[in-house]
């Protein structure tokens, strides 16, 4: 087992590199130069060629990716395009309300979903579980700025309980703060629950096929009870798995939400700088998010490896 | 020699009948549908026949500016004759029109984007599952590779790198989403290359292409369709979110996606139904992604009668 654990980390970290010479590439190598579309086309020749000294623009795309690679590991990140404030700054910022915003979805989510999708499962063909699975798949095949339209459309504008804008300043009163922060909230743990809720039901309902459920149901154990205690418990390792892939799934969930409702996280600085072109900063957010997307899927992956008894404990 | 045919024809019939009639004969597959999957196929011929005539019986051009005022709720009377159905938007346009002509951009490219997802990731699933060796190992790498970062953060990495044009909005979302496509046409192409009837065919002799053509792409033909269905619904999810961010489909072009956001202050600033600017648009997308959904839910529940159905 622990060579399995092993060899999958291994995996992701290779992964991982692969993740940075992709989004190294996509950047640096793009038509044009770079340095003009960082300067602008206002920049003079002589500023061009300083900018290309100085970024190592004029050394080969090998020396440059390991540059890079060194100055990311590193933790200097460069200047930004706006304003020339370093990115570690900019981002050491929002970073925390983004992981603030998510650990709050996962925290409310997934014990929220877990039961939804249990009592689902323990009362197939019934009205509850009709409901929450044409309620989900709903849900998950709308876009996410549908829901987040909605919820401004009731919450804010007919209702008027919360603001539209998500205004989280260091200044703001705790009241304030939750205020603020509601809206996105309820957005992402409704887009991500949806797909746990799913998940687990048809996680369970998958163990209701196997040969030791039909003995139990042949020996006229109650559902209730062949639900929670034969068939919970062995579908734990696959929901662990589901439960980090959603909140991978959070990576993207975050963009659109943090955009619609202008919450100063780590996704709406990485858009404004796709909108300005700011290459070193979208390069810095897209290493951070991907980075958490690749540790959360291994994650997913050795939950998987741990909870199958067959590979605990080999022969 | 006309008469043989005629009465291995019938035999062949009358066995097959008589096959049908045993207690174990497999279940016949004929797809009935329930309510909710004809009204999502409803749903669906309405937004792709949009697809093709919007822009012609659309009552104004996407790009007619009609009043003085912007965000008029639905039914108001526009100044020279005629009534916004649905209201009109930010720029004083019908919002019923731009999403009729809407439709265009946002299905049709989805569609074609998932046309060509299909053309590469069956190409090189197939591909994979035949040479296997080099060739799979390298496919499969590269495919990991894409599919280890989100979509959204792959579209925002090209939209920077290449700028955003409907082309690349297609190659982008086609490229992304063909590395699901691969891993279900490799699954498949294995499956059926280590087959009994592949293996007599192999012996025969017959040339690789006539395998590929005569025995994979033929039995992985019904769950790639099925597939097709989902990955659709996942390329208008992907294109209509990155016109929401403003980095998908650019003005004038009316497209669902970026007419949502184009509205979104509506909600704050017009009264009354005006404020359902950007709820029309989101609803257009809504309705057909979920159609799709709902045909396809019906399609897979038809495979399995298991215990625990019958426990209901």
């Amino acid at each position: 087992m622990q060579r399995m654990v092993f060899q999958r980390i291994l995996i992701g970290i290779v992964t991982l590199w692969v993740v940075s010479v992709l989004v190294f590439l996509m950047t640096n190598a793009l038509p044009g130069d770079v340095a003009q579309i960082v300067l602008g086309q206002s920049a003079t020749p002589e500023s061009l060629a300083a900018y290309r000294a100085e970024r190592g623009l004029d050394q080969p795309l090998l020396f440059q990716y390991f540059g890079w690679l060194g100055d990311m590991l590193t933790g200097n990140l460069g200047t930004s395009k706006a304003g020339g404030a370093t990115i570690s700054s900019l981002i050491a910022g929002r970073l925390g309300n983004t992981m603030f915003l998510a650990a709050l979805v996962a925290v409310i989510s997934v014990p929220l979903s877990v039961a939804l999708g249990l009592l689902a499962a323990m009362y197939p063909g019934t009205w509850i579980d009709r409901a929450l699975t044409f309620g989900t798949l709903a849900l998950i095949s709308v876009p996410d700025f549908f829901i987040a339209t909605f919820a401004v459309l009731f919450l804010a504008v007919n209702l008027g309980w919360l603001p539209a804008i998500a205004n989280v300043a260091p200044e703001n009163t705790f009241w304030e703060m939750a205020r603020g922060i509601a809206m996105p909230l309820i957005v992402l743990v409704i887009v991500v629950a949806a797909q746990m809720i799913r998940m687990t039901r048809a996680g369970i309902l998958n163990v209701m096929n196997s040969p030791y459920i039909e003995m139990a149901i042949l020996k006229g154990v109650r559902r209730k009870r062949i639900i929670l205690r034969h068939a919970f418990f062995n579908t734990i390792g696959p929901i662990v798995n589901v439960i980090a892939l959603n909140l991978a799934y959070l990576v993207s969930g975050v963009v659109i939400v943090e955009t619609i409702f202008s919450y100063p996280g780590l996704a709406k600085l990485m858009i404004d700088g796709v909108q300005t072109r700011d290459l070193p900063l979208v390069q810095a957010c897209a290493m951070i998010f991907c980075g958490t997307y690749v540790v959360l899927i291994i994650l997913a992956d050795v939950a998987a490896i741990l909870a199958n008894p067959r590979l605990r404990n080999p022969k | 020699m006309t008469d043989t045919t005629q009465s291995e024809m019938t035999d062949n019939d009358q066995e097959k009948t008589i096959y049908d009639e045993l207690p174990d004969a497999p279940p016949k597959k004929t797809l009935k549908l329930t309510w909710t999957g004809k009204l999502g196929v409803v749903v669906v011929a309405f937004w792709v026949i949009m697809a093709v005539i919007g822009p012609w019986v659309a009552p104004y051009d996407q790009a007619e500016i009609l009043d003085m005022d912007s965000y008029l709720p639905p039914g108001a009377e526009i100044d020279g004759g005629g009534t916004h159905w649905l209201g009109s938007d930010k720029n004083e346009r019908d919002i019923l029109s731009r999403i009729m002509w809407g439709a265009r951009m946002t299905v049709g490219i989805s569609f074609i984007a998932t046309l060509l997802a299909y053309m590469l990731g069956v190409t090189a699933g197939i591909a994979a599952a035949v040479k296997k060796g080099w060739t799979d190992m390298i496919l499969s790498r590269i495919n990991d590779a894409i599919l280890s970062l989100p979509t959204i953060m792959l579209g925002l990495l090209i939209v920077v790198a290449l700028g955003s044009s409907i082309p690349i909005l297609i190659f982008t979302a086609a490229v992304i989403y063909a590395s699901s496509v691969y891993r279900i046409a490799r699954a498949y192409g294995q499956e059926i290359m280590v087959m009994d009837y592949v293996e007599s065919a192999q012996a025969r002799g017959e040339t690789i292409w006539w395998i590929i053509f005569r025995e994979v792409l033929p039995n992985a033909a019904m769950p790639l369709a099925t597939d097709f269905g989902l990955r659709l619904v996942f390329v208008v999810l992907f294109i209509s979110s990155l016109s929401f961010l403003g980095l998908g489909i650019q003005p004038p072009n009316a497209d669902w996606g970026s007419m949502v956001r184009g509205n979104l202050e509506a909600m704050q600033f017009a009264e009354g139904f005006g404020a359902w600017a950007p709820i029309w648009p989101a609803l257009a997308i809504a309705s057909f992604t979920i159609a799709i959904n709902l045909i396809v839910d019906d399609i897979s529940a038809k495979s399995g009668g298991d215990l625990a159905k019958k426990m209901i």
